[in-house]
C-alpha cells in the first residue's frame, strides 16, 4: 500500500474526530445562544470532514504529499530545538539568553559546514550574537516589550 | 477627489521616513527567497503598536508593495522567485540575465512594476469611496454573507482540492470561535489555559505564515546550493525607461490583468503573473520568443502582480472582506488600533484610509527609484544561507508574537498553529481560507447574531437571511464560487488528467 495514502487517511481521520468533537461540544455546550452559531459551523465542518475522509479511505484524495521518512528525518531535530526554545528555554533562561541559543542550535543543526571545525562554531556564535543584539535594540529599547528574563536575562 | 486633500500626512518626517524603510526593507525582503510578502508583513505587525495608525499602516503597505517587486530579483537573477507572483517573471528575466541583460530585465521589471502600481492604485482611490457608499446599504444579514463569502471564494480558489479548501474555512472559523463567548460570556472550546482569551489573531498569522516557511527551510537547508547570482552588467537607466515603454502592449495587457485579478478576493499575484504572460504571449507577433528572454514576458508579469496589489485591497477597505492573505494580514494591523475597515473607516477616520491609500501611491515611485539603484545589492543580501534566514524568522517570531499582548499564551498558540499549519499543507490543506476564517468568523457570528435578534423581532430567520435581492445575489456568489470549485477539481481536473494519460 502507498504510504502516502495511508498518511492521507490517517491524516483525515484525525480532522473527522476534531470534527466530531467541535460539532459534540456545539450541541451540547449551555447556553444554547452561545453555541448556536458554531452548531452551523460545526455541521458543515463534520460534513466537509466525512467527505475527505471517504475520499482518503477510497484512495481518491491524492492532493499533497504527505511527510516522507527522509523529510521527517531532516525536520525532526529543528522542531525538537524549536520545542525545547518555546515550551522550556524561552521562559527558564529568558528570551535573550534562550534566542542566543537556538539560533546557535538551529544554524548548527543545518549548518552544512563541520561541527568539528572552530570557526564555523565560531562564524555561528557571532552570526546569532548580532541578531540577539538586534532583537534586543528592537524590542527592548525601541519598542519598550519587556520579556521573560529567567535565570538570565 | 478627497484624496488630494490628505497628500500631507504621507510626507511628515516619521511616515514618510516609515515609508522609506518600508520600501528599501520590503525590496530586500522580497529579494530573499523563502521569505513571502504575506510573512514580511506579518512579522512587521508587531512593530506597527507603538506606532500610530496611520504610520503602521504605511510601514505595512509600503512592505507590500516592495516585497512583491523585490522578488523579481531573485527570480531575475537566482531564477529563484521571490514570491510566487514572480514565477512568471524568472521565466524570460533569467535568460535575459544570462543573456548579460540582467540589469536590464531589473530596471525593466521595476519599471513595469510601478506603472502597474500605480495604475493599481488609482483604481483603488476611485472604485474604494464608491464601493464604499454601497456598503452603506449592508445590514447584519448581508454582512453575514460576505463574510462567508469570503472564505467560500478563498477556499475554492485557493485551494487545489474544493472539499480540502472548505474544511481548511471551517477550521478557521472554528478556531475563530475560541475563548469566551462576547454576548453570553460562555466558554466555548476552551481546552488549554492559554486559550482561555481566544487566539489572538496576529500571533496566528505570525504562526500560520512564518512557522511553515521556517520548517519548509530546515527541509531543505543542508541542501548546498550551486545556484550562483549572475552578475549584472552596467545599463542606461534611460535607455531602458525608452525601452519599456516601446512595450506598451504588454504593459496594458499585464496592467489590467493584474487590476481585474486583484478584484477578485483570493485569486492572487500568481494567477496574475501567469495570467498576464499568457495573454501577452497570445497577442505577441514574436510569440516563440517567450521563454527566450524576451522584455515582454518580464513587462507584463511584473506589471501584473504589482497591478493586483492595490485593487486586491478594495474589498477589504469598503466590505471588510480581505481578498488575499496580504490583505487579511493588514485587516489584523488595522484591527489593533480598533479600525474597522468599511464605511467607518472613509466616514470617522478619512485621514487614516486616505494617508494609508496616498501611500501606497507615492510608495510605487520609490519602489520604482530604489528598486533599480538597489537591485543588484539586494540579491547580495538576499543570498544569506537558509540555516540563519530559518533561525532568524523563528526567533522573530517568538519576539514578535510575543510582544502583542506580552503573553506567553500566544507564543504557545502560534507554534502550535504553525506546526499544524505545516502537517496540513502536506495533505493539501491551504493556509489562505484557515486565515480567512480565523479572521472573518468573528464578522460572520456578530452579524448573525444580530442579524437573528432583528429576524425573531420581525419576519423570522427564514426570510431575513434569505429574503431580498442582496441577499439572494450574495447566496448566489456563495453557491457559484463552491460550484465553480467543485467542477475543476471534480470534473475538469480528472477530465484533464485522464486525457494526459491518454495521449501517453
Amino acid at each position: 500500500m502507498n504510504a502516502s495514502i495511508t498518511q492521507h487517511r490517517i491524516a483525515s481521520g484525525v480532522i473527522l474526530m476534531v470534527a466530531a468533537w467541535v460539532a459534540y461540544i456545539s450541541f451540547t455546550g449551555e447556553p444554547v445562544e452561545a453555541f448556536l452559531f458554531p452548531r452551523i459551523i460545526a455541521m458543515v465542518m463534520l460534513v466537509l470532514a466525512a467527505w475527505n475522509f471517504f475520499r482518503a479511505v477510497t484512495g481518491v484524495s491524492k492532493v499533497g504529499n504527505g511527510v516522507s521518512w527522509a523529510l521527517a528525518r531532516t525536520i525532526a531535530p529543528g522542531l525538537l530545538i524549536v520545542l525545547v526554545y518555546i515550551f522550556f528555554a524561552a521562559k527558564a533562561l529568558g528570551f535573550y539568553v534562550s534566542s542566543f541559543a537556538a539560533f546557535v542550535a538551529l544554524f548548527a543543526a543545518y549548518d552544512p559546514a563541520s561541527h568539528t571545525n572552530a570557526m564555523a562554531w565560531l562564524k555561528r556564535m557571532i552570526t546569532a550574537l548580532i541578531f540577539v543584539a538586534i532583537m534586543y535594540g528592537l524590542f527592548a529599547l525601541l519598542l519598550k516589550v519587556q520579556t521573560p528574563r529567567g535565570m538570565f536575562f | 477627489m478627497e484624496f488630494l486633500n490628505h497628500f500631507g500626512g504621507v510626507f511628515e518626517p516619521t511616515a514618510f521616513l516609515l515609508l522609506l524603510g518600508g520600501t528599501i526593507g520590503g525590496l530586500i525582503l522580497g529579494a530573499t527567497p523563502g521569505l513571502s510578502p504575506t510573512m514580511a508583513v506579518a512579522l512587521l505587525i508587531p512593530f506597527t503598536f507603538q506606532l500610530q495608525a496611520t504610520q503602521g499602516l504605511i510601514l505595512l503597505g509600503a512592505a507590500y508593495t516592495s516585497t512583491v517587486a523585490g522578488g523579481a530579483v531573485s527570480a531575475i537573477l537566482l531564477k529563484i522567485p521571490g514570491a510566487p507572483a514572480n514565477i512568471a517573471t524568472s521565466l524570460d528575466g533569467h535568460e535575459m540575465a544570462r543573456g548579460g541583460q540582467g540589469a536590464k530585465a531589473l530596471h525593466m521589471s521595476f519599471m513595469a512594476s510601478g506603472v502597474g502600481g500605480v495604475i493599481g492604485v488609482l483604481l483603488l482611490i476611485f472604485l474604494t469611496p464608491v464601493l464604499a457608499q454601497w456598503a452603506l446599504a449592508f445590514g447584519p444579514s448581508h454582512l453575514f454573507w460576505m463574510a462567508i463569502l469570503g472564505v467560500t471564494v478563498i477556499g475554492s480558489l485557493d485551494s487545489k482540492s474544493f472539499v480540502k479548501g472548505l474544511l481548511s474555512g471551517c477550521i478557521g472559523l472554528w478556531l475563530s470561535m475560541i475563548g469566551y463567548d462576547d454576548i453570553q460570556g460562555a466558554q466555548r472550546f476552551i481546552f488549554a489555559d492559554a486559550l482561555t482569551g481566544g487566539i489572538n489573531i496576529i500571533s496566528a498569522l505570525i504562526g500560520i505564515f512564518a512557522i511553515p516557511q521556517v520548517i519548509d527551510m530546515f527541509s531543505k537547508a543542508r541542501v548546498q546550493s550551486s545556484i550562483s547570482a549572475l552578475e549584472v552588467e552596467r545599463q542606461s537607466v534611460m535607455a531602458s525607461l525608452k525601452e519599456t515603454f516601446l512595450y506598451k502592449r504588454a504593459l496594458a495587457i499585464g496592467t489590467v490583468c493584474g487590476s481585474v485579478i486583484g478584484l477578485i478576493p483570493g485569486v492572487g499575484g500568481q494567477i496574475a503573473g501567469l495570467l498576464a504572460y499568457d495573454q501577452s504571449k497570445k497577442f505577441s507577433p514574436r510569440k516563440a520568443d517567450y521563454g527566450k528572454g524576451y522584455p515582454e514576458g518580464v513587462i507584463a508579469a511584473e506589471s501584473a502582480n504589482n497591478a493586483m496589489v492595490g485593487p486586491s485591497l478594495v474589498p477589504l477597505l469598503t466590505l471588510s472582506i480581505p481578498g488575499s492573505p496580504t490583505a487579511a494580514v493588514l485587516l489584523g494591523g488595522l484591527l489593533i488600533h480598533g479600525i474597522f475597515p468599511g464605511t467607518d473607516l472613509f466616514d470617522n477616520h478619512p485621514q487614516v484610509a486616505w494617508t494609508f491609500i496616498n501611500s501606497m501611491l507615492i510608495g510605487q515611485v520609490l519602489m520604482v527609484l530604489f528598486g533599480i539603484y538597489i537591485a543588484a545589492y539586494a540579491a547580495k543580501v538576499a543570498r544569506i544561507p537558509t540555516p540563519i534566514m530559518a533561525a532568524a524568522v523563528m526567533v522573530l517570531a517568538l519576539f514578535g508574537s510575543y510582544s502583542i499582548q506580552q503573553s506567553f499564551g500566544d507564543v504557545q498558540i502560534m507554534l502550535c498553529l504553525g506546526f499544524g499549519m505545516y502537517f496540513l499543507e502536506k495533505f493539501g490543506f491551504s493556509a489562505a481560507p484557515l486565515v480567512l476564517g480565523l479572521i472573518l468568523g468573528p464578522i460572520a457570528e456578530a452579524n448573525f447574531t444580530q442579524g437573528s435578534m432583528i429576524a425573531n423581532a420581525t419576519d423570522g430567520m427564514l426570510p431575513y437571511f434569505f429574503g431580498g435581492p442582496l441577499n439572494m445575489f450574495l447566496i448566489a456568489l456563495v453557491l457559484a464560487s463552491i460550484a465553480y470549485s467543485f467542477w475543476t477539481s471534480m470534473v475538469a481536473a480528472p477530465a484533464k488528467a485522464l486525457a494526459q494519460g491518454a495521449a501517453e
